[in-house]
């Protein structure tokens, strides 16, 4: 699905993941986290084999559909994964703060609705203060508050020294990375600061310089 | 594997059993409830005696077989086995903590089936009524770990309920509850020697007949299977996929 693939990315950046479905995004972040079957090639996150044991507890996945256990609160839900990664209680509450769901925290997540269950999901992502974030759309289903109040999450993260790696459809996020990688049919077409993206395109924002250089490569 | 993890798995599943009182009920006391309609239907004569351990045996691993298939085939689909996989736990963790869980809640619902076998409806039998609990916990981990490897061969809900009438039904036919094992034509008897649920029915027939019962053999053999499923299980749960 990936082919003549080459990335690298700096730590302490915020990386923004772009392009149509079925362009390669989600096969790229399993790979990075270790949980993709690969043909060849090598991933390595913090200079470690991808998903080998001791990179495990230091990299925080969060996956397109949320995986939370709908049996159970939010909170148990933490609890559970916090015990799995072996960090004290206090995260629970601190990843709770991180995606504003404390009021939700006691409620069952099956109960909670499609934007509250997507940010439980990435509260266990946050949990034990990961080196390495994968987020593969984070922001899906939410309001503008809270997409806001996320993405200024995501900054100050990257800003305290972690990896940012983030999938979007939502164009006007990706202005909010420092760094763009538009991705199509398993090829990266752009490899920009936002900035230089919309130089190269010649266009006024995010969204017209993505349609401009995917009608590009489809030749239309 | 960590010991943690394991523990806090066997934790989360006993608590989603508990934010589900439904299933928690049914597990619980449908034993309990089905036994006493045989001894209703044969008027708690010979033939309750003669089957009920037997039956002691069946609901167990039956139950324990339907619940952990679904459970786990939902941990594959949801993608929550995948976090848990690229996370530091371990397959035994997973494995061993759904075994925990579903254990103790065999524990408890053999002691209410057997209590009320043999306290309530006066089930007569042999040996000590403590090894009819034991058994029907090793049956009911046998169940478990079946559940666990089946799991991996269904894509939905719908498949994985159908892995019952076909792995587990076949097996309730040539146990020895209908036809003596060595009564059946020799190919179903030779058969019948290598399903772990015929070992589970002996050891109870044992314990029902004999004053001074020695099931360690028997024991050995429901526990060697268990095991072995439970290897097989390890071994479809790949921390890579396609």
């Amino acid at each position: 699905m990936l082919d003549d693939f080459n990335l690298s990315v700096d730590r302490g950046t915020l990386t923004g993941l772009l392009g149509p479905s079925g362009s390669g995004k989600s096969t790229l972040m399993r790979a990075i986290v270790g949980v993709q079957q690969i043909a060849a090639g090598q991933v390595e996150v913090l200079g470690l084999p991808a998903g080998s044991e001791p990179v495990r507890s230091r990299v925080g996945y969060l996956t397109q559909s949320p995986s939370v256990y709908g049996d159970l609160t939010t909170r148990q839900n933490l609890r559970y994964f916090a015990a799995v990664l072996g960090t004290g209680p206090d995260a629970v509450d601190r990843a709770l703060d991180q995606v504003d769901m404390h009021s939700h925290a006691d409620d069952l997540v099956a109960k909670l609705s499609g934007g509250e269950t997507s940010r439980a999901s990435l509260a266990v992502a946050l949990l034990g203060e990961p080196e390495v974030l994968v987020l593969d759309e984070p922001t899906v289903g939410l309001d503008p508050v809270l997409r806001r109040d996320l993405w200024n999450l995501f900054n100050d993260l990257a800003a305290s020294g972690v990896t940012l790696l983030v999938s979007s459809h939502v164009m006007d996020e990706a202005e909010r990375c420092g760094r763009l990688l538009l991705m199509r049919e398993g090829a990266l077409l752009a490899d920009e600061s936002p900035a230089g993206l919309l130089a190269q395109t010649d266009t006024a924002d995010a969204e017209q310089a993505f349609l401009h250089l995917i009608d590009e490569a489809a030749g239309r | 594997m960590t010991p943690r993890i394991t523990l806090a798995t066997a934790g989360r599943v006993l608590a989603q059993l508990r934010h589900d009182r439904r299933t928690l009920g049914l597990l619980l006391f449908v034993p309990a409830a089905l036994l006493t309609l045989l001894w209703w239907m044969y008027e708690g004569g010979p033939t309750f005696d003669a089957i009920g351990p037997a039956l002691l045996a069946l609901f167990p691993f039956i139950g324990m077989f339907l619940v952990t298939s679904v459970a786990t085939l939902r941990e594959r689909t949801s993608g929550t086995l995948e976090r848990l996989l690229a996370m530091p736990t371990g397959k035994l963790d997973f494995l061993l903590g759904y075994a925990l869980a579903f254990g103790l809640m065999a524990t408890l619902q053999a002691l209410i089936a057997a209590g009320v076998a043999v306290g309530l409806l006066g089930l007569d039998v042999a040996g000590p009524t403590s090894l009819l609990i034991v058994v029907a916990i090793l049956d009911a981990l046998l169940g478990v770990a079946l559940g666990l490897f089946v799991s991996a061969f269904a894509a939905t809900e719908f498949q994985v309920v159908q892995f019952m009438p076909a792995l587990v039904l076949p097996q309730v036919l040539l146990c020895g509850l209908l036809v003596a094992r060595d009564e059946l034509p020799a190919l179903l008897s030779a058969i019948s020697d290598v399903l772990p649920l015929s070992y589970a029915v002996d050891a109870m027939r044992e314990v029902q007949v004999s004053i001074d019962p020695s099931i360690g053999g028997y024991a050995l053999i429901i526990a060697a299977f268990a095991v072995g499923f439970l290897a097989l299980g390890a071994g479809t749960l790949r921390r890579r996929t396609a």
